[in-house]
């Protein structure tokens, strides 16, 4: 049973990667009919996730990259060379019967071959076009390529990770591709919401590095409205509290290698509780007992704290801890939180899907559920061209003699 | 007719939502408000935690002077309530009805205790749209437990993958109270789902969402890679965490700002215009591998699903991080950036918050947004569109209100009390 709660929308899906894909596979486990429209000559590599790894086996191809298929559970997938005439003829049919067109091409690319919005709205007027791309459409760098650690670095997430005194420590991983494709999902869906209300489509430009500079807006505000610029003396230091509004608030080393422990004391009530957890005389300084107490003294509570926390299991800390109430938690491996943690089990968090040339694989679900609306995740991510004869026969109404020989020419 | 009434209205013009003030939803109802919903936030008397958080107006603590409370409320409006009493809790209901979303983040038992969670406001309003950010999710007994942004970043992976080459040092959160943040997004996807599902066959629906899973499947592959291979992805300074090590990226340049070196050459065209750049800048003997660039020269492009076993790719590979490296150490920063941009390549340069604020390209697409602060007699530049919609523009309509600041209008004429 697939979710039904977007299945009146189809969205005519252009994208690729994580910062687009991760977007339309959150509406289409919530039902939206997303197309896939990859580039046969290409073999659909312009999203090169298809063939890189992980792989679950020894067997490689445009079929079985392991993110690939992450990202683009239930989707349906067809074929179109937008090179050609007929090409162009047939995306304009699937256009006319879609909801949203969505892309993450670099700027202006899909305009180039003949759709940009204004074309796009002569097909079908209420359209909603959300392109989405690391500079956005319009300004100075709009020619700009990018990708997640390019985007992360410009917006001011990767200089505001890390500790004083040391290079950027940024985030080890795409963040801003997730974040990219978390407000390419609202844009659609806002849209929509609009589009219902007023009967009115609309583009949306979406920009990655603009989207993620607002991700730091206590920063910006700092700067605008108190002159105090992030870039200054012994900063970053981002495992402490933003702006010392807790103290302590880190994450300090624990029994084992490369094992650690995060914990924040929110008040001098949590202090208190951790003084009465940690039985150190130490801790019972009367100067801590206050937050600016706290403050002038961070580094050697920090010390301290570590010596503390350096004899012990960070599982065993934590869990003492969060029975007084003292915000505190493990820093988990990705074998503790996905196979070791009951919670992410119970919750449903990597459910199996069926990929017709993979097999059954886990991937990963959302962290949301509706409680008379949920999602589903069955199916696994389409191959090249997979869907060709359902889209193209079923919904654009081919017959079977035109399929061929448009797949004979290369079209599809 | 007046300049209100021509105005292009905000795509979620005609939606109401009342918002429990807290740390984790705030930047949902922020993101609905822009949007052009009505979104009421409501505190208790004594002001949300919001308001006590640094930094503050010219560093003087002050309860309309956060910062923390500016940013995350623009254009919404405020009431007070103290849902310990009887009599405000009905106010509550009757602003609930009148509502079409509920976003909240407490304590799952604590609405319970109430008589104001999901299950008592349905009996009222059978098509309301509840929506819950619990740490856990509600139905898990840890989300009664003491959460911080910083928690939930450690126990639900995004910690693990962030920090530095060196493991005795610790790893690292990330700046920005990013898990309320994603928290906060998915809320409001959540939110948007299930207006439309109300829209169209009129129910209503609880929406439960959890900081703790939201993390989890934030962390790109180190996940997937866990899920498919298990293997455990090791951090690494500036650059994606990897199951097997991989080239730094970041160099520092001659001005003394980092930057991110980007994608390295993989095409023919790529491997010409870093030799040609290198020529240039009269860097070529220097760069001790220009031979395998040369290389790079000769293929049409360089087959990466190789880097793992063929050891030319490699050397060939390592030779264009190299030499993108050696050009960043030789150059001020933007004059990197824009020469690379210029070359086809995507490089960036690690800004801190306020440079990118300050960038000509992002002053250019409007990203300023001055935001007027009467009672201050002031205007100060806020953060801008995180989505620019052509037809329904976001927009900042005005500050953050001041604690109460909206009683009457709510109470007194909008839904009586």
């Amino acid at each position: 049973m697939s979710s039904n709660a977007l299945s009146h929308l189809r969205i005519c899906d252009l994208t690729g990667q994580l910062a687009g894909a991760g977007a339309t596979k959150i509406l289409a486990a919530f039902g939206a009919q997303v197309i896939r429209v990859e580039d046969p000559v290409a073999r659909g590599l312009w999203d090169i996730l298809r063939s890189i790894g992980p792989f679950v086996d020894e067997r490689r191809g445009v079929n079985l990259g392991g993110g690939f298929n992450n990202h683009n559970v239930e989707k349906l997938g067809i074929t179109l060379n937008l090179r050609t005439e007929r090409g162009q003829d047939l995306f304009r049919k699937l256009i006319s019967v879609s909801d949203v067109v969505t892309e993450n091409f670099a700027a202006g690319v899909l305009a180039r071959r003949g759709f940009s919005y204004e074309q796009l709205k002569a097909i079908k007027r209420d359209i909603v076009y959300v392109s989405n791309c690391g500079f956005g459409q319009v300004g100075p760098y709009k020619e700009f390529k990018s990708w997640g650690p390019v985007a992360q670095a410009i917006c001011g997430l990767t200089f505001s990770a890390g500790l004083p005194d040391l290079p950027p420590a940024g985030w080890g991983y795409s963040y801003m591709d997730h974040g990219g494709a978390y407000f390419m999902a609202v844009a659609i869906l806002a849209a929509i919401f609009h589009r219902n209300r007023t009967g009115e489509g609309q583009w949306v430009d979406l920009s990655c590095t603009e989207a993620g500079a607002t991700l730091t807006g206590p920063a910006i505000l700092d700067y605008t409205v108190n002159g105090r610029p992030q870039r200054r003396e012994g900063m970053p230091h981002s495992n402490r509290s933003q702006y010392g509004e807790m103290v302590p608030h880190g994450i300090y080393p624990a029994r084992g290698e490369d094992r650690w422990v995060a914990i924040a004391c929110r008040d001098d009530d949590d202090w208190r509780a951790l003084c009465n957890a940690l039985q150190e005389p130490w801790a019972s300084h009367p100067d801590y007992a206050t937050l600016a107490g706290r403050r002038a003294a961070e580094d050697e509570i920090d010390r301290r704290l570590a010596e503390w926390t350096r004899e012990r299991e960070a599982g065993s800390v934590a869990a003492l801890l969060r029975m007084d109430q003292i915000p505190a938690a493990a820093v988990r491996r990705p074998d503790e939180r996905i196979d070791g943690d009951p919670s992410t089990r119970a919750w449903g968090l990597w459910p199996v899907v069926k990929h017709s040339e993979i097999g059954e694989v886990r991937v990963e679900g959302l962290p949301l559920h509706l409680s008379q609306t949920d999602w589903e995740m069955e199916r696994g991510a389409p191959c090249l061209g997979e869907h060709n004869e359902r889209v193209y026969g079923e919904i654009l109404g081919l017959s079977r003699a035109e399929m061929d020989e448009l797949a004979a020419e290369g079209t599809i | 007719m007046s300049a209100e009434q021509v105005e292009p209205q905000g795509a979620l013009t005609g939606l109401r939502v009342v918002e429990l003030t807290s740390e984790p939803a705030s930047f949902a109802g922020k993101l609905l408000a822009d949007m052009g919903a009505e979104v009421i936030v409501v505190e208790p008397p004594a002001g949300s935690i919001l308001r006590a958080r640094p930094p503050f107006l010219g560093d003087v603590m002050g309860r309309e002077r956060s910062l923390v409370w500016w940013h995350y409320n623009t254009s919404k409006l405020g009431v007070t309530l103290d849902l310990d009493l009887h009599e405000d809790r009905q106010r509550f209901r009757t602003l609930v009805e009148s509502a079409d979303v509920l976003i909240e983040a407490e304590p799952p038992r604590r609405l319970a205790r109430l008589d104001l969670d999901y299950p008592h406001l349905r009996e009222r309003k059978p098509d309301l749209v509840m929506v819950s950010i619990t740490p856990f999710g509600r139905n898990d007994p840890q989300s009664e437990q003491a959460s911080t942004d910083l928690t939930v970043l450690a126990a639900g992976g995004p910690v693990w993958s962030c920090g530095y080459d060196d493991h005795s040092l610790p790893p690292i959160r990330g700046w920005g109270n990013q898990g309320y943040n994603i928290a906060s997004l998915y809320a409001v996807m959540g939110a948007l789902i299930a207006i439309l599902v109300r829209d169209e066959r009129g129910i209503g629906q609880h929406v439960d969402v959890s900081m703790h899973a939201a993390a989890n499947v934030t962390t790109e592959q180190a996940t997937y890679t866990w899920l498919l291979v298990q293997q455990i992805v090791q951090r690494q300074t500036g650059r994606h965490a990897e199951a097997q090590r991989s080239l730094p990226t970041q160099a520092l340049c001659s001005d003394g700002r980092w930057v991110n070196t980007g994608v390295p050459p993989r095409v023919r065209k790529e491997f010409v215009a870093v030799h040609d750049w290198l020529r240039e800048l009269g860097l070529l003997e220097e760069f001790t591998d220009s031979v395998l660039l040369e290389l790079g020269m000769e293929r049409e492009r360089l087959d990466l699903s190789k880097l793992g076993d063929d050891v030319e790719v490699q050397a060939i590979f390592a030779a264009g991080r190299e030499a993108m490296m050696l050009i960043a150490s030789k150059l001020p920063s933007y004059e990197f950036f824009q020469g690379a941009h210029a070359r086809g390549m995507p490089v960036a340069i690690i800004y801190s918050p306020e440079e990118v604020f300050e960038d000509s390209h992002f002053r250019a697409r409007g990203f300023q947004t001055p935001v007027e602060h009467p009672e201050l007699g002031q205007t100060f530049l806020y953060p801008g569109a995180p989505i620019r919609f052509e037809g329904s523009p976001w927009r900042i309509r005005a500050r953050a209100p001041l604690l109460g600041e909206h009683n009457e209008v709510v109470f007194g004429r909008r839904v009586g009390s």
